[in-house]
């Protein structure tokens, strides 16, 4: 093809028709395009974008360069600064929560007597397909103060009822259960493919070498499954800290704040008072935060994998 | 939980485990089961105690009250709509991304390879406000391509639909080329149909994520008549009163025909959910 370039005209054009035509060497060009356009276009570069608006602020239909205003001013507003304690308390009580009852409800499903276990697996992964917004409003009526269901339940043991979702503290105690609810039966999931993925030998091995099932669990699973938890720790970070529907549905952000999420309050920045720059900032600090602790978990959970 | 039994459990540690796993199940199902009965009575009902747990029989003008406050027909069409074409879209170009980088090596590829892994971590709220300038800018504030095409940019698919082309012997793409195949029929017509169990698992997982997405089409869509299902739920618990019969039909509306896919179609499901999983 080459040789004929240098020919003359009529040969180069068909060429160049030959050049463009699919075949081994450039197909690959034709499948990735598309997704290529889309990602660079809606992914690239608003990445890059955002990045600038951080450090800009939108001033009489210009947008102006703050240097790091933005970022100076977050960590002096009171709401954002809640916000953030917010996730945190959400992240810190949780995820370890969620992850261990995951663990043990998959290791339950994973015994060898149990029946029914496809029944079991599919009940608890049931509440993972509702919608946010749905659960979140069933959630508000279970948990409402004096006609909830479970106020009622509490009252029939004598237990005081509970302002689910007006206590500063029974607020937020209410988006974890909520939450857990929610997650759990999806990382079990994902953990009991991690469980049947041990092979059975370990385990005979185990039990020729006399360990009961408490020392079989700590010495040989959890060590086995270390990656998995893992990747269900870092996903379930990732997602605590982009909490967004709970925070807007459930509690509406209150009260006073008690419940705000990161991402709620940027969408109130952003898109009700439209502080454009101001909310790329807080969407960059989230990036921050979200780097630093999936680190954090990958080193704790050590160099092994 | 796991007593001092050697070897095989015994017959008290079983008995734990499905009284355990049976009170998890009631947890699970709870809720659903509220929603639907809770649907069919009215708001006074519903907040008044002992909780009804029979079912009731306002469903009929709770479906009409729905009907006049957010035009429920309109809203699911719209759901289904942008659901059904998303997942056709994203699933097509994420397997052809998948099959680029599986089985042919150009130039960029890496770069390529990386800019998408890097992606993964970046949270979505970074895209929204230059999202919405570049929306705003288009002209398609309150359209459904709003909704629809940013949202195609998606690494999990093109991840996903990677890992299972590796497999893909490339002896048979080879006797296909001698065979005289284009690159295109290769792929629609070998390669694709061995690639279904992948597929379906990839459509569920895409169709439910989009029938379920909430804060991207809050921002973009305006008007009642273009709401999704999250959307209009949502205006509705913004009420001032708040009709929980109405709700709860609603919710159950949302919730139905995801559920009912996910009852058939279980093994897709799980490994959409897996596929996130196995990669790593």
């Amino acid at each position: 093809m080459n040789t004929q370039l240098q020919l003359h005209k009529p040969v180069q054009k068909r060429s160049f028709l030959d050049k463009i035509k699919p075949n081994p060497k450039n197909a690959g060009y034709y499948f990735i395009a598309p997704i290529m356009v889309l990602f660079c276009v809606f992914m690239v570069y608003p990445i890059i974008r955002s990045f600038i608006l951080s450090f800009q602020k939108f001033d009489a239909g210009h947008y102006k360069f703050v240097g790091f205003d933005n970022y100076i001013l977050l960590f002096k507003d009171d709401i954002f600064l809640q916000a953030l304690k917010n996730n945190f308390w959400y992240l810190i009580i949780q995820v370890p929560i969620m992850i261990l009852l995951a663990l043990i409800l998959a290791v339950m499903i994973n015994s060898q007597f149990l029946k029914y276990k496809g029944f079991f697996r599919m009940a608890f992964f049931m509440p993972a397909v509702t919608a946010l917004v749905a659960y979140a409003l069933v959630f508000r009526l279970l948990l409402n103060t004096d006609f909830g269901f479970i106020n009622f339940i509490l009252s029939k043991f004598g237990l005081p009822r509970v302002d689910w979702l007006n206590g500063e503290f029974t607020s937020k105690l209410s988006i974890i259960i909520a939450m857990t609810w929610r997650w759990t039966g999806y990382n079990m999931i994902i953990l009991l493919a991690g469980l049947q993925g041990i092979s059975e030998e370990i385990y005979e091995a185990c039990d020729i070498d006399g360990a009961n099932a408490v020392q079989r669990f700590f010495k040989v699973t959890l060590p086995l499954m270390k990656p998995i938890i893992l990747f269900c720790a870092i996903t379930s970070t990732i997602g605590t800290l982009q909490l967004f529907d709970e925070s807007f549905i459930l509690t509406k952000g209150g009260p006073d704040n008690a419940t705000i999420s990161v991402a709620h309050y940027l969408y109130n920045t952003g898109f009700r008072f439209m502080k454009f720059g101001y909310a790329a900032a807080m969407s960059y600090v989230l990036v921050i935060i979200i780097a630093v602790l999936s680190l954090i978990q990958f080193k704790f959970a050590g160099g092994d994998e | 939980m796991l007593k001092r039994k050697p070897n095989e459990a015994g017959i008290l540690t079983q008995i734990l485990v499905y009284i355990v796993l049976i009170i998890g199940v009631v947890i699970s199902f709870f809720p659903f089961y509220l929603m639907f009965v809770s649907s069919t009575h009215t708001s006074g009902e519903i907040l008044s105690l002992p909780p009804k747990l029979n079912i009731g029989s306002n469903l009929i003008n709770n479906f009409k009250k729905l009907n006049d406050d957010i035009g429920i027909l309109r809203v699911f069409f719209n759901s289904l709509f942008i659901a059904v074409v998303y997942t056709i879209l994203t699933v097509l170009l994420s397997s052809m991304a998948g099959y680029a980088f599986a089985k042919f090596n150009f130039k960029g590829k890496k770069i390529f390879f990386a800019i998408v892994l890097a992606t993964i971590m970046i949270p979505n709220q970074v895209l929204l406000v230059p999202l919405f300038d570049m929306m705003n800018k288009f002209g398609w504030i309150n359209t459904y391509k709003a909704v629809l095409i940013p949202t195609l940019a998606n690494a999990f698919g093109i991840f996903l639909m990677r890992q299972n082309m590796l497999s893909f012997p490339d002896s048979v793409i080879e006797a296909a080329r001698i065979d005289g195949y284009g690159e295109f029929s290769i792929f629609f017509k070998i390669v694709l149909p061995t690639m279904r169990p992948a597929l379906g698992a990839l459509a569920i997982y895409m169709f439910m994520n989009q029938w379920n997405n909430f804060m991207w089409p809050l921002i973009v869509l305006r008007t009642k008549n273009m709401y999704t299902l999250p959307i209009a739920l949502s205006t509705l618990n913004g009420m001032s009163r708040i009709d929980y019969g109405e709700i709860m039909l609603g919710t159950t509306i949302a919730t139905l025909p995801i559920m009912i896919v996910f009852l058939i179609f279980q093994k897709q499901f799980i490994k959409g959910v897996l596929g996130g999983a196995v990669k790593g």
